[in-house]
């Protein structure tokens, strides 16, 4: 189980790690606030932390700390357009409702 | 729903409160609009997939507004409601705007800027600028996910306080929060990512389709600082499409086209330019409307030596620039280039040679404006950590001053100073008893305030009464980071102050500001000389007013020869003073001073008795 990335969004992390220069992964992760009681954190790693844990997904690395796999085991993350944005999308299995706005949920 | 981007390592926003900031290329052609997502500054695009949005605005009878690509299409349907290039009108007045008379629209000069009578009534080039920049909030609020904080939006190096104000101005009726005004070229500079690079020199080569500029940008911890602006503002990549077009017209010896063969034409001329940058040759191919055909081929190196000259030409404002800036080629760190023009390789090549380093093309040309302002926007909405902030400084392009004595220009703020400043200077009164001062805020390099262009007016009231040359004013100069400037002038001893927002009601056209420059390099010699002459005779009204009054005073002291004396000599200075020989108006000084020496220490004396009488010896601290 663990995390892990949709083809799309893989090919999308990997490009963007490329043009930025430096960066070793993408950081998943959640925090405790928002409307609906967590948020989703997304970011570049440059560094992973001792207590991180690092999955392999489509050649890209997804790093997570373990507080935050107990909300988001079993995620994928996907890359989707929706008009003239596009983005990423947490499918999190774990979730029992969220906001409308999708940027943060409960468990 | 919000899709979500990714952020630097500990840079994740809360949830809505993502800052959405976009930055914007308000080109007189194309416009464009960029943002910085998952850390990378990319261009966003319409529907189509196209970043460019064509700067033309179309007032339709039926109320409806249509901007961009549409507009650009019924231009030659509908010409007087289809405005194009309107940034040259922005902050300008008409008689700034150059070949107003050969342009379809219907002016209507008002004090302050143009308007445009359209089908759906006046339009001010603010407005016309606004349709614009709404359609690229628009695109840019649809592809982010919601409401931008605000945005980024660049100006050339040379627009003055005016244009700047209406640029300003047309984004807020544009629903758009401006975060900074960034001059071009330092926002192609941000792209390039050089605030990361070594800290020295660069300078930014920016050929558009009808402007050029130039600027020698300073990286110091970081911090970027213009150096120097210089450029021409009727050279630009338009110029070689003409002289292919002219070269053609040889080649085929034909006659005179009508209009519509001079448009295909030059079309055809334009195709082929663009095709010389990535082929060795290129067709030049069309049928005439009189059944001429015309079926050349064009090498690249015939292209360039055709379009050597124009090349050449280039390098002329570059000179200047590095001479503003007190540098040579070999300063010069890196080289960025800006601009579609520069994608021909002879350009590519004359700038190799004159900087002896390959230039920075590895970004679109085109874009790389937009992407550099989205970069600026990221920062300063807050999406970057602390100790990558960074600061850019702007320069001014033309010195400010105020208005001396004998219409002299005493500036206050040298041309190319960095913004944001403040520089203040103390001015005196010129005669007892003053207690007003008028100030006149001009700006230019010449000497005289009549060849200065007048910004603001505006007078400190109030100031105590002292003799002449006591009373202290101190008067600041302050330039925003978006270049506008505020002048205040305060009397040190009683505090009286006053002060004026210089918004102009019309600005400088690039032209003119060229003008303005080369004619002080032009006038260097002959407005110094003027200006000691005016010094001079200053210095005579002084010294006459100062001489009457004392006789008037202390008469008494004088012999009746000795006063005929001085009255002589003030006479003998009065007539040199009227005329224009500076050396004369020395020599009257000079004879006035020696006929009052023994008149000044007799006065002397003759105060201190005064001083002294009725006082003991005690009373008085030696």
């Amino acid at each position: 189980m663990g995390v892990s990335l949709s083809e799309s969004a893989a090919r999308h992390v990997a490009n963007f790690i490329t043009k930025r220069g430096k960066g070793v992964g993408i950081r998943l992760g959640v925090t405790t606030s928002g409307c609906s009681g967590m948020a989703y954190r997304l970011e570049f790693v440059d560094e992973t932390q001792p207590e991180d844990l690092v999955f392999e997904s489509h050649g890209v690395k997804v790093v997570i700390d373990p507080k935050s796999l107990a909300y988001l085991e079993g995620t994928e993350l996907d890359f989707v357009k929706d008009g003239l944005n596009e983005g990423f999308k947490f499918n999190n299995p774990n979730v029992k409702d969220q906001c409308g706005c999708g940027e943060s949920f409960n468990v | 729903m919000a899709l979500l981007q990714i952020a630097e390592p500990g840079m994740s926003a809360e949830p809505h409160k993502q800052r959405l900031a976009v930055g914007i290329d308000l080109g007189t052609t194309n416009s464009l609009v960029a943002t910085v997502r998952n850390g990378i500054a990319v261009c966003l695009a319409d529907e189509t997939g196209r970043s460019m949005l064509p700067s033309v605005v179309r007032y339709g009878a039926e109320g409806d507004i249509e901007v961009g690509l549409a507009a650009l299409r019924t231009q030659a349907v509908d010409p007087k409601n289809t405005i194009v290039s309107v940034k040259r009108f922005m902050g300008r007045g008409l008689k700034d705007v150059a070949h107003a008379e050969t342009m379809p629209y219907d002016f209507e000069d008002s004090s302050g800027m143009v308007r445009l009578r359209t089908v759906q009534g006046v339009k001010t080039p603010v407005e016309i600028s606004a349709e614009i920049l709404r359609v690229l909030r628009q695109r840019g609020e649809a592809s982010l996910g919601g409401p931008l904080v605000g945005a980024v939006i660049t100006v050339p190096a040379y627009f003055d306080d005016a244009q700047r104000q209406a640029t300003k101005d047309a984004a807020r009726l544009a629903g758009l929060d401006v975060l900074r005004l960034l001059n071009e070229p330092t926002a192609a500079a941000v792209a390039y990512g050089l605030d990361n690079a070594a800290e020295g020199v660069y300078a930014v080569y920016d050929l558009g389709g009808g402007t050029f500029d130039l600027s020698v940008l300073k990286l110091s911890r970081g911090v970027f600082e213009v150096l120097s602006t210089n450029g021409d503002a009727a050279l630009g990549g338009d110029d070689f499409d003409h002289r292919l077009y002219c070269w053609v017209l040889d080649q085929s010896s034909i006659e005179p086209p009508s209009a519509s063969d001079a448009r295909r034409l030059h079309m055809k001329a334009r195709e082929a330019k663009e095709l010389l940058t990535s082929s060795e040759e290129a067709p030049i191919h069309a049928m005439l409307s009189n059944g001429e055909e015309v079926d050349l081929v064009i090498t690249r190196d015939q292209f360039a030596e055709i379009t050597r000259h124009l090349v050449q030409k280039t390098l002329v404002p570059v000179r200047k620039a590095l001479r503003d800036a007190g540098l040579g080629p070999e300063d010069v760190k890196g080289v960025v280039m800006v601009g579609g023009a520069t994608r021909m390789p002879h350009i590519q090549r004359a700038v190799a040679e004159y900087f002896g380093q390959e230039p920075l093309t590895n970004l679109d040309p085109d874009k790389v404006v937009a992407l550099g302002a989205a970069t600026q926007a990221n920062v300063l909405a807050g999406n970057r950590k602390a100790e990558d902030d960074w600061l850019l400084l702007d320069v001014i392009p033309l010195s400010l001053g105020l208005e001396t004595m004998g219409g002299l220009v005493e500036k206050v703020v040298p041309r190319n100073a960095t913004l944001p400043i403040a520089r203040a200077q103390e001015f005196t009164t010129f005669k007892d008893g003053q207690t007003a001062m008028a100030f006149h805020v001009v700006q230019g390099e010449r000497e005289l305030v009549s060849d200065c262009r007048s910004l603001a007016r505006f007078e400190l009231r109030g100031i105590p009464p002292m003799v002449a040359g006591a009373a202290r004013i101190r008067v600041t100069f302050q330039v925003d980071a978006d270049g506008l400037l505020s002048v205040s002038a305060r009397e040190m001893a009683s505090g009286v102050e006053a002060s004026v927002l210089v918004k102009p009601s019309y600005g400088l056209s690039d032209d003119e500001i060229a003008g303005m420059l080369q004619a002080g390099f032009e006038h260097a010699g002959e407005d110094k000389e003027l200006r000691a002459l005016r010094e001079q005779q200053v210095e005579a009204d002084r010294s006459i007013e100062a001489t009457e009054q004392a006789l008037d005073k202390d008469g008494a002291l004088l012999s009746a020869e000795e006063v005929a004396a001085i009255r002589e000599s003030i006479e003998a200075l009065r007539k040199a003073r009227a005329g224009s020989d500076g050396r004369a108006i020395k020599a009257g000084l000079d004879a006035l001073a020696r006929a009052t020496d023994d008149f000044a220490a007799r006065r002397m004396d003759n105060s201190i008795r005064g001083a002294l009488a009725g006082h003991k010896v005690d009373e008085l601290e030696i």
